[in-house]
Formats: C-alpha cells, sequence, structure tokens
C-alpha cells in the first residue's frame, strides 16, 4: 500500500510535467493549427532563464588571495559575488539561493518576447503550409536553439539546486500512519506539484472567464468565422503562442532544481509530451492535462520492482504501449476532437 | 525503355550515369590539396551510405510521397534488417544474398504487422502509433533484448551485433588465423578496391559501393513503375481525398498497406546493405532521430517527386560526414591568406558551426531549405533551370519586340 | 601527368605512378604495394581523434580532443613537452613519430556505435589515419575496436570502463589504458569496509546497458566479498531523465547503502534525486545511510554540484596528483587552456604518448610491430606510477585512486580529494578471470 501511495506521488510530478508541456502544445495546436516541436526547446530555454538568472547573480569581482594557490601553484583568484558586496554578505547568498524561484519573474518576459519572436518570425508563415512542414521546421528550430544553449553553456549539466529550505524531503509515512522512512517525499518536488496545478488551473480560468479567452476558444472552433466577425483572431494568436512560450518557460524554470539543466533536455521530453498531446487527444486541453498525469502515474507505477519483475523492460516501453493501446481503443484519443489532424 | 516514358527513361538513365561515375564525380579535387582533404566524397563508406540511404528514402518517398502517410517510426525497419542481416551472417554465411533477402523479408512481416495496426487510424494518429512502435523496439533492443549475460541476447545492447571469432557458421570460413571473414558475394569481398592513379587525383572503386548502386538502381526504377502504375494512382488518390475513396465504395486500406509493406521491405534491404558494408548493426539506427533524419531527407530533396529522395540523402550524409570532420586546425590552413588578426576572427566565428557544431549547421542549412523551398532542392533545381531558360527567351524576344518598332 | 607529391593515403609507390593511370587492386584500401595499412610514405604520418562532439559526453570529447592537440604539440616538440619529459622511455625526441611529423584528423562519435564507425571508418578510408583513438563510452570503444582490428589499424581506446572492452571483446590490435570496472570495485571495496563496516545492504541503481551491466556485477561480487549483502539490483533505462520512481522504494527495502552504476547525465541525476529525496540524512538499521558512486569524473562532479559532497568513488586519475608526470601534464595542459584536465584528457595524451612510444621503439608504424612493442610493456611517469600494459589482454595495471566529494571546494575544479591510492597489485586479475572470459584476442591484422 505505501509502495503504491509512494509511486502515485512519484507519478504526479512527472505527470505535472508532462501535462504543463503538452498543455502549451495544445494551445498552439489548438489556436493556430500549428504542430510545435520546437516546443521542448521552450521548456529548455526556461530551465536555462534559471541558470542564467543564478550567473547574473553570482557574477563576482575577482580578488587575488595571495595566501592560497590554485592548480597552477599561481595565486588563487578569489571571486566574491557583486551582490554580496552590495547587499551585504548575508542578503547577497538569499538572493543567490532563491535564484530559481526569482528567475520565475525573470523568464515570463523573456519567454513571452521568445514567443512572440517565433510565431512573428517563423511559424507565421506556417499556417498555410502541410503539418509535415511545420514538424519540420519547427524540430529544424529546435535543433537551432538547443546547438546555441550548447555553444554558450556547454553540453555538461548545470546544477541549480532549490533554495535551502526546500531541500530535503518530507515523510508522508509518519503522516499517513506507515513506519517511518515508508513514504518520502522531496520539499520541492510538492512545490512543482503545486505551481503546476496553479498554472493549469490560471490557463484554464483565462479561457474560461476573460472575453479574450473566449474569442481564442471561439477561434479555436472556428477560425473563419470568428475572422468574420471582423475580429483580429492573428494578433490574439501571436498573445497565445507567447502565454504558451511562457507555460512552458516556466515548467522549465521549476524543472530545474528536480535535475540539472542540460542543453538536450528539451528533446528528452519533447517525444513524449508529444505522445502525451496524441493520447489526450489533439486540440482538448483537458485531455492533454489528464494524459499528462495518467502517464506519469503509469510511468511510476511500471518501475516498480514488484512490476518488473513480472514483465522485464517494461518501465521502458510502458508510455508508448499505453499510447498504442489508447490510440487503438480510442479513435480520437481520451478527449479529442472528430476531424482534427486526421488527415 | 524498359516500359518507361521518354521523360523518365532521361531521368532513370541520368540516375544510372551518376551512380555508376560517383567515384569521378565525387572527387573532384586533386589527391592531397587541402580541398581534397575536406570535400571530396569519394571514399567507399561515404559512396556506399548515399546510395544506401538513398534506398531508404526512395522507399519511404513511396508511402509518404504518394499517400501523405507521415511514418515516424521508419527507422526500426532499418534497424530489424540491420539485425537480420547480421544474424545471417552470424548462423549461416559470410555471402551477402541471402542476408539481404533475409532483412527484406523479416522487415516485411514486421512492416505488415505494424502497418495492420496502425493503419487503423490516420494523420497524426498513424505517426505517433509507428513513432511508439518504433521507440519500444529500439528501448528493448537497447537493453532488455541485448544483454550478453542473458540467454535470449538478440540485439547485444549498446555496442551493437557483430561478428566474433566464435559464431557457429553453417557455410564455412571460421578463419583459422584469428580473423574475422569478411562479407562477400561469391567470393567478391564488400571492402575490396581497386584504385586508379590518374595524375594527382585518385578514384577508388570499391566493389561494395558497386554492388550497393546497382541495387539503388533496380530500387529507383521499381519506384518509377509503380509511381506511373494504376496502383501509384490509387494511392495518389488516397492522398487527395481518401473520405472520398471510402464514400465510393472502394476500401483504400490495403493498398495504403501495400504500400506501406514495400517501403518497410525498401528500408529493410537499406538496413541489410548498411550490415553487408559494415557487419555491426546498432540500436541507435531505430531511435526516434533516425526515423526523424529519414523525414527530413525526404522532404529536404523534395516529397512526391522521383530524385528528391536521392538528392536529399546525398545532401544530408554529405554534410553530416564533411562538417563533423572540419576542425580549428583546418579553418586555420584555409584562411591562411588572411592577415592574422582576421583570419583569427573568423576561425573563432566559424568554430561554432563545424566540428561540434556541425549540428547547428545543418540545423540552420534544413530550416532555410523548407522556408524558402517548400518543394525540397528538386523545387531549388528547377527555379535554376527556370531561371537559366527564361533568360535564354529573354535573349530570344529583344529582336523580336524590336521589329515592329522599326 | 605524374606526380609524386601525394601523400594523403600514401598508399602506392612514386614509381607506380609513371604513366596515364595504374589500378592497383585492394583489399579495405592497403595495397599491395605497402607493406600494412596506410603505411605512411610521406613526411608527416596521420591519426584519427574519434571524440564525442555532439550529444551529452560533448564536454568530455572536448576535453579528450584538447589533450590530443597537446599531445600533439609535445610530439612535434612544441611546447614545454609535458609528460613527455617525466615518461621513463626516452625514446620520443620531440621530432614527430619515427622523424615524421605527426598531423591529425578530428571526428564525432556522437556516442553512437554506428556514427563512430562511419567516423572511424572516414579517417582509415579517406584520411589515411594510421591510428584511431578516443571515444567516451564502453559501446563505442568495443564497437571502433573491432572496426580497427579488421581494418588493420592500431586502435588506442579513450575513456572506456567496461569490462568486456578489454574482456569478452578484446582485440589484437586494441588497447586500454583507463581502468576498468573491476578494478574500481577491487579498489573501493576495502576502502567502503573501512568506512562502512562489513554488515551492510546494498541497493544497486544501474543504467540499463553494457557498461552498467559488468559494473554492476563487479561491485557486487566484491562487496559481497566483504560480507555485504545485495538487497535488490534494480535496472533504469538509459534514456531516464527522472529517478524518483527507482529513488523513493530504497529506503523501505530494507538498505543501508545505494550504489549508482550510472555514467555521465544519469549519475547527475539519479545523484541529485537521491540527495534530493533526502537519502542521506537517514539511518537505516541503526546506520547512516550512505551512497556510493563507483565511477567519477570531474565533469559529473560538477554536474552534479554540492550533491556530491562526502559521496565515494573510483577515478583513473586526479589532476590534485602530485608526482612528477601528474604535475607536469597539469602545468602544460593548464597554462594552454587555463583549467586542470580531466581525467578522459589524461588518458588520451597517454595513449597518443604510448604509441608514438611503441612505434619509435618498434622503429616501425606497422600496426602488428606496435602491437609487439606494446604487450607487456612496463612504463613509469604518466601519472599513476609504475604501469604495465599486459600483453595477454592488452589492459594497464596500475593504482586506482578512490576519491571523495569535497566538502570545502576552494574552486570550481576542486571539487573531489583523493582518499586513498590502491596499489596494482590489489586491483590485478588473472586474464581469464569469469568476468573477461568468453573472448579471444585473435591476432594482430596489419590491414
Amino acid at each position: 500500500m505505501d509502495s503504491i501511495i509512494l509511486q502515485i506521488l512519484n507519478g504526479l510530478d512527472k505527470g505535472s510535467a508532462y501535462a504543463l508541456i503538452a498543455l502549451g502544445l495544445t494551445l498552439i495546436f489548438g489556436t493556430l493549427g500549428v504542430v510545435n516541436f520546437a516546443h521542448g526547446a521552450l521548456f529548455m530555454i526556461g530551465a536555462f532563464c534559471a541558470v542564467t538568472l543564478k550567473k547574473i547573480l553570482t557574477l563576482s569581482s575577482v580578488v587575488e588571495d595571495p595566501t592560497k594557490t590554485d592548480f597552477l601553484g599561481k595565486p588563487l583568484k578569489v571571486a566574491t559575488p557583486y551582490v554580496e558586496s552590495w547587499f551585504g554578505e548575508a542578503t547577497g547568498a538569499a538572493l543567490i539561493d532563491w535564484a530559481v524561484p526569482l528567475a520565475i519573474l525573470f523568464s515570463i518576459p523573456i519567454m513571452i518576447g521568445v514567443g512572440f519572436i517565433m510565431e512573428r518570425g517563423l511559424i507565421k508563415h506556417f499556417y498555410k503550409r502541410p503539418h509535415a512542414d511545420q514538424i519540420l521546421v519547427t524540430f529544424g528550430l529546435a535543433i537551432v536553439l538547443q546547438e546555441v544553449i550548447k555553444a554558450f553553456y556547454g553540453a555538461n549539466p548545470i546544477p541549480t539546486p532549490a533554495p535551502a529550505v526546500f531541500r530535503g524531503s518530507f515523510d508522508f509515512g509518519v503522516l499517513l500512519g506507515f513506519d517511518p522512512n515508508a513514504i518520502i517525499y522531496p520539499y520541492w518536488r510538492m512545490v512543482y506539484f503545486a505551481f503546476s496545478a496553479v498554472i493549469i488551473g490560471a490557463v484554464f480560468a483565462f479561457l474560461r472567464f476573460t472575453t479574450f479567452g473566449m474569442v481564442v476558444r471561439a477561434g479555436m472552433a472556428d477560425r473563419e468565422t470568428v475572422g468574420l466577425l471582423g475580429i483580429n483572431i492573428d494578433k490574439r494568436f501571436t498573445i497565445m503562442f507567447g502565454i504558451a512560450a511562457a507555460v512552458a518557460g516556466l515548467a522549465g524554470v521549476m524543472y530545474a532544481p528536480i535535475n540539472s539543466p542540460n542543453y538536450h533536455m528539451g528533446m528528452d521530453f519533447l517525444v513524449l509530451s508529444f505522445v502525451v498531446v496524441v493520447v489526450g487527444g489533439m486540440g482538448s486541453l483537458p485531455g492533454a492535462v489528464l494524459a499528462g498525469f495518467m502517464l506519469g502515474i503509469l510511468e511510476a507505477f511500471a518501475s516498480m520492482n514488484q512490476i518488473k519483475a513480472i514483465i522485464p523492460g517494461i518501465d521502458q516501453i510502458i508510455i508508448y504501449l499505453v499510447a498504442i493501446i489508447i490510440i487503438l481503443t480510442r479513435p480520437r484519443g481520451l478527449m479529442g476532437k472528430k476531424g482534427v489532424m486526421e488527415e | 525503355m524498359l516500359g518507361l516514358n521518354k521523360k523518365d527513361t532521361t531521368l532513370f538513365l541520368i540516375v544510372i550515369g551518376m551512380a555508376m561515375l560517383a567515384p569521378f564525380i565525387l572527387n573532384p579535387f586533386p589527391e592531397g590539396s587541402s580541398l581534397a582533404q575536406m570535400f571530396n566524397a569519394g571514399y567507399p563508406d561515404l559512396m556506399q551510405r548515399f546510395v544506401i540511404f538513398g534506398i531508404l528514402v526512395i522507399g519511404f518517398n513511396i508511402l509518404f510521397g504518394l499517400t501523405g502517410y507521415l511514418s515516424f517510426g521508419h527507422a526500426a525497419f532499418l534497424g530489424i534488417g540491420s539485425y537480420s542481416a547480421v544474424w545471417m551472417f552470424k548462423l549461416v554465411g559470410m555471402n551477402v544474398l541471402p542476408a539481404i533477402l533475409l532483412s527484406m523479408i523479416v522487415s516485411g512481416v514486421f512492416a505488415l504487422l505494424i502497418g495492420y495496426v496502425s493503419l487503423r487510424r490516420s494523420g497524426i494518429y498513424f505517426s505517433i502509433l509507428t513513432l511508439a512502435i518504433a521507440q519500444m523496439c529500439y528501448n528493448l533492443a537497447y537493453s532488455v533484448l541485448g544483454n550478453p549475460s542473458s540467454n535470449f541476447n538478440l540485439t547485444n545492447g549498446e555496442t551493437g551485433l557483430q561478428l566474433s571469432l566464435n559464431d557457429p557458421r553453417i557455410l564455412g570460413s571460421a578463419t583459422t588465423d584469428g580473423a574475422l571473414p569478411v562479407t562477400n558475394l561469391f567470393g567478391a569481398a564488400m571492402r575490396s578496391s581497386y584504385q586508379w592513379e590518374a595524375g594527382s587525383w585518385l578514384f577508388t572503386f570499391n566493389v561494395g559501393y558497386y554492388f550497393s548502386a546497382i541495387i539503388m538502381l533496380i530500387s529507383f526504377y521499381i519506384s518509377i513503375r509503380i509511381f506511373r502504375s494504376p496502383f501509384g494512382m490509387m494511392l495518389r488518390a488516397v492522398k487527395s481525398n481518401q473520405q472520398r475513396m471510402n464514400y465510393t465504395g472502394l476500401n483504400t486500406r490495403p493498398y495504403v498497406l501495400a504500400a506501406f509493406v514495400i517501403s518497410g521491405i525498401y528500408a529493410g534491404l537499406a538496413g541489410g546493405l548498411l550490415s553487408s558494408m559494415d557487419p555491426l548493426a546498432g540500436a541507435e539506427r531505430m531511435h526516434w532521430t533516425a526515423s526523424g533524419e529519414i523525414v527530413i531527407m525526404a522532404i529536404l530533396g523534395g516529397v512526391g517527386t522521383l530524385i528528391g529522395p536521392v538528392v536529399g540523402a546525398g545532401f544530408n550524409e554529405y554534410f553530416k560526414n564533411i562538417l563533423s570532420k572540419i576542425n580549428d586546425d583546418i579553418l586555420h590552413t584555409w584562411l591562411s591568406f588572411l592577415p592574422d588578426g582576421l583570419e583569427n576572427l573568423l576561425v573563432g566565428f566559424l568554430h561554432y558551426f563545424v566540428g561540434k557544431g556541425w549540428h547547428l549547421t545543418l540545423g540552420i542549412m534544413f530550416m532555410l531549405v523548407i522556408i524558402f523551398l517548400p518543394g525540397g532542392l528538386v523545387q531549388g533545381g528547377q527555379r535554376i533551370a527556370k531561371l537559366f531558360s527564361r533568360k535564354k527567351d529573354g535573349q530570344a524576344t529583344p529582336p523580336a519586340t524590336q521589329t515592329p518598332a522599326e | 601527368m605524374s606526380t609524386s607529391n601525394f601523400t594523403r593515403r600514401g598508399m602506392l609507390k612514386s614509381s607506380a605512378m609513371v604513366g596515364a593511370g595504374v589500378a592497383l587492386p585492394t583489399i579495405f584500401t592497403a595495397s599491395s604495394a605497402a607493406a600494412y595499412m596506410n603505411e605512411p610514405t610521406g613526411a608527416s604520418v596521420t591519426l584519427g581523434f574519434n571524440v564525442p562532439q555532439t550529444g551529452p559526453y560533448a564536454d568530455e570529447g572536448a576535453d579528450e580532443l584538447r589533450a590530443y592537440e597537446l599531445a600533439v604539440e609535445h610530439l612535434n616538440g612544441g611546447g614545454d613537452g609535458g609528460m613527455m619529459n617525466t615518461f621513463s622511455s626516452k625514446a620520443l625526441k620531440g621530432n614527430g613519430i619515427l622523424g615524421k611529423k605527426v598531423e591529425y584528423v578530428t571526428g564525432d562519435t556522437q556516442t553512437k556505435s554506428d556514427a563512430a564507425r562511419a567516423s572511424a571508418k572516414s579517417m582509415i578510408e579517406k584520411d589515411g589515419a594510421i591510428m584511431i583513438t578516443g571515444g567516451s563510452s564502453s559501446g563505442v570503444a568495443v564497437a571502433v575496436q573491432g572496426l580497427c582490428q579488421e581494418a588493420g589499424v592500431i586502435f588506442m581506446a579513450g575513456l572506456t570502463h567496461s569490462n568486456d572492452t578489454t574482456g569478452k571483446d578484446k582485440k589484437a590490435n586494441g588497447f586500454r589504458h583507463f581502468f576498468n570496472g573491476y578494478m574500481s570495485a577491487a579498489a573501493l571495496a576495502p576502502v567502503l569496509k573501512n568506512l562502512y563496516g562489513t554488515d551492510r545492504n546494498a541497493y544497486h541503481l544501474t543504467a540499463d546497458y553494457t557498461w552498467g551491466w559488468t559494473q554492476e556485477e563487479s561491485i557486487a561480487a566484491a562487496t559481497e566479498a566483504m560480507g555485504w549483502n545485495t538487497v535488490n539490483k534494480v535496472r533504469t533505462p538509459l534514456a531516464a531523465t527522472d529517478f524518483s520512481s527507482y529513488i523513493a522504494p530504497v529506503l523501505n527495502s530494507g538498505a543501508d547503502v545505494l550504489v549508482l552504476n550510472h555514467y555521465g547525465g544519469n549519475m547527475v541525476n539519479s545523484l541529485t534525486n537521491a540527495v534530493q529525496f533526502g537519502l542521506r540524512d537517514k539511518m537505516v538499521n541503526g546506520k547512516q545511510f550512505e551512497i556510493v558512486v563507483p565511477l567519477y569524473s570531474r565533469l559529473m562532479a560538477k554536474g552534479a554540484g554540492e550533491n556530491v559532497k562526502g559521496i565515494h568513488g573510483s577515478t583513473n586519475w586526479h589532476w590534485s596528483l602530485t608526482d612528477e608526470g601528474s604535475a607536469a601534464f597539469v602545468k602544460s595542459f593548464g597554462e594552454k587552456y587555463g583549467f586542470p584536465p580531466s581525467q578522459a584528457a589524461h588518458t588520451t595524451y597517454c595513449q597518443t604518448l604510448l604509441y608514438a612510444d611503441a612505434a619509435e621503439r618498434a622503429g616501425t608504424f606497422n600496426p602488428c610491430g606496435i602491437a609487439e612493442a606494446l604487450e607487456g610493456y612496463e612504463f613509469d611517469g604518466l601519472g599513476n606510477g609504475k604501469t604495465l600494459y599486459r600483453a595477454d589482454d592488452h589492459q594497464c595495471f596500475k593504482d586506482v585512486l578512490v576519491v571523495r566529494g569535497k566538502e570545502n571546494p576552494t574552486s570550481e575544479f576542486d571539487l573531489l580529494e583523493v582518499v586513498e591510492v590502491t596499489p596494482t597489485e590489489q586491483v590485478t586479475y588473472a586474464p581469464d578471470h569469469p568476468m573477461f572470459a568468453g573472448g579471444a584476442l585473435g591476432s594482430c591484422n596489419a590491414g
């Protein structure tokens, strides 16, 4: 029982990441009708926003310390971050410690900007092109983006820890009446889950309760008619693309402490999040979220030793296997709409 | 000729000529020159890759170009073909013909099964089904099916399936001198070459290359026939409007399934040939990025055209090989004619686009082609051709227009 | 039409070039006119440096490439000579190899056995490379080693830690300087015994591919021999990025030591996850919970950041060693590039020097001559103390370092500290040890 609860918890945060990325993908697909293979790259750029902010905060004045030597026997260069000399050591250190949460604010304008540039500069010209062309040009863009990041930051993962208060883990086992250590769960992952729940809720509320959202939803349903009503749907779609980019970026920022960001983390998530979108059903936002959590939890279950003992290697293929079964039994995924991307 | 119309015959003859003369065409620079070091592509391994990937993409084009079904898991058949061929070498004999035959059969069977399942859906649902199946194949081949310490080691995991000295080969050649036997066609080793020294040029004629090239030509011929046949027309009709086809009471699925199996066999054939040229089959051949690369090659060249796939495959393989081998040292040699400061600056800039940055360059080139040439490189070629013919017209017309003025 | 100034493949004698053209039959590409594959006939000799330039190990590959460039510089008489001055053999004179200037070509393995083989092939067929070296994974090493054996050139392995490289898949033309899974286990076990006692329960997380399996086997055998109990061995997908679902059940299993048989990005993520889950703060069975990472590298330690503090593992070499050879190497590398070399850089630098020295001593570039010169060769002064290139399996036997993540690093490179230098005798095994059985060197191939 305790191991089942444990894997549900594990699945929830995996699912949160899948759901956030899939949500953005579906927003773009649903509003613009574009299959965006660069969405994983946006997630990656988000994570690197956190890395960059941490780098900015740790920009340092360098003083040579003659009492110590470096590896070549020369005087050791001691770096003091500017923020520490400006705001005092304690405040400065706290700022650096909180780099990741601060990066949320830092990343939103950047991600929206990246989204705007992408939509206006490239995607816009592909609305009328076949889906295969859209997939390939955004795939090319994804390669270019990740290679640019690699040129600046290298291929090695860059540690970006969470603030000190969120390190360590919480013992759910004691809370629920199991043995101590039976169910432990890191604080930051709980934060991640809560954060993604808030974002998902915000996106839905935005689409549900604002006029802007209503128009966009109308546009998703029938683009031509909305255009005929004299509404400038294009402009709204650009904004929508920016929002989707920001969602992916925020997912990335908050993911940075979970796994050290590296340049190809976007590609690692890309295929899985596409599977998630399709399993959820093309064009369905609730479907994307549902499928994200479902596949996340199933993936966590499949990695349980008890299950791996019955079917070796099941954890390697579970997502694909489930995707195949669902697509074959439900023609348009869990909640897909008829006629969307079926040609 | 051979039941082809005039235009197709010309195209086919051009392809035959290019394939046969490839060792000359690909080695335009004299031996030892610094240009040759980088840009010459006339060495056996790369030439073999040109034609083998050509076969792969020709087959993919029969499915994607004609029916519009975008398979995102085509690399699985390449991998399956490769493994089948290596197993044939390990268990039966080093002759390449049975190995290639087996890889075609096995990948054909897989294509039939996978196609039967995934063609129940269309559009992106089909793409994701093929992708998911191929990724399952890849993941299993990389780990569970490839553990050397288990009894069931089908793929040898990360290292890739390769020959070893204690293979139980039925048909002979368990060599005694501690060396592995080589793949051959009735005694003609795939890796043997003739070299021809003409002046300062050196041309290499490789048995494996010519063998693959001939198979590529046969595949190309079959693909032309398919494109021009009633069956091909039917597939195009599926692409333009499958629903209407269904309303006419026609069940289109067997036709699409046939196209899927044919293109799967093509991919298996390419895999078998890859293993015949170099008897190692790695799981990475089945990874989704490899499938993506097939799609890229097809679109680069021009989907739905006859020659496009070959052009796209050649373009991709060429730049992949060349760009990744350029390093700073070579850049310095090339740019040594510039003043030192400028040279260093330029090398520092180009540094990001070659060697470890070859992905970046390829990504940019690839985006440019898709943005500006929706019909692929073939369209680019047509545009250039049109430009020239218009110029000719332009020169021809002025006298005509001047006449009435007189 | 005839000229005689071609150097690239150098397979044809200039006399054969008179006239319009001469066709020569060749096998692979070594012609009957040459004594062996890619025999250098001009004033230079070409080496092929095949390293990962893209993919997750690109940084490690870049470091290998730096070391190769440094080695070439030193071989050609440039720079301060580095470890050439401390090397016990004095055959190298700084005038290239056998009087020929050393040139090199580079390629990208992409850490894929297919791509690595294609890249190596192009070096052999097109650039006339006489030796291939490099790589950052065992799958690639085994695949390229096989190719070099068939082609008839020497392969000097880069970073490859699987037992199989010089075990099941060993080849007559292949040589490995780097240590292996068995040696890691043999070096680590006594240290772990002293630190954590003999009554421990180990839980293995293993990357599901060749290298992971052999390391898991080695570590489990060594720790079980000293009394530890292995609770479970769990395989994780290589493509996994989040290890939470594998790590969460560990505490519940009764294990009090977690062994992470992961490398590169896998290791960075699994260790980060394990520390996130607070495993190291827990007490299990009345003992402090511990994590062990059998194969360490500085680049990985950098990626895992603070999480490596106090965690033990083994490494082939570390820049903080103070012997003469290491100091010379760190100095010349550090002055050229501004940071200390990694263990991957060290092993590739050594391999290049060892190859050059063997050619010099053998007086030929013939792979068979070089293999003979390397087999059973004992040397010193390359940073690992006295070292033997064993003839039976072409594996180097030398001291192994047990390291620990440093608690108070003084710089961004100062991440590991050497805990113990395990002497060679303790890590040596018989050539027919069951973990290495099943393969044969075969005979050397000169093309």
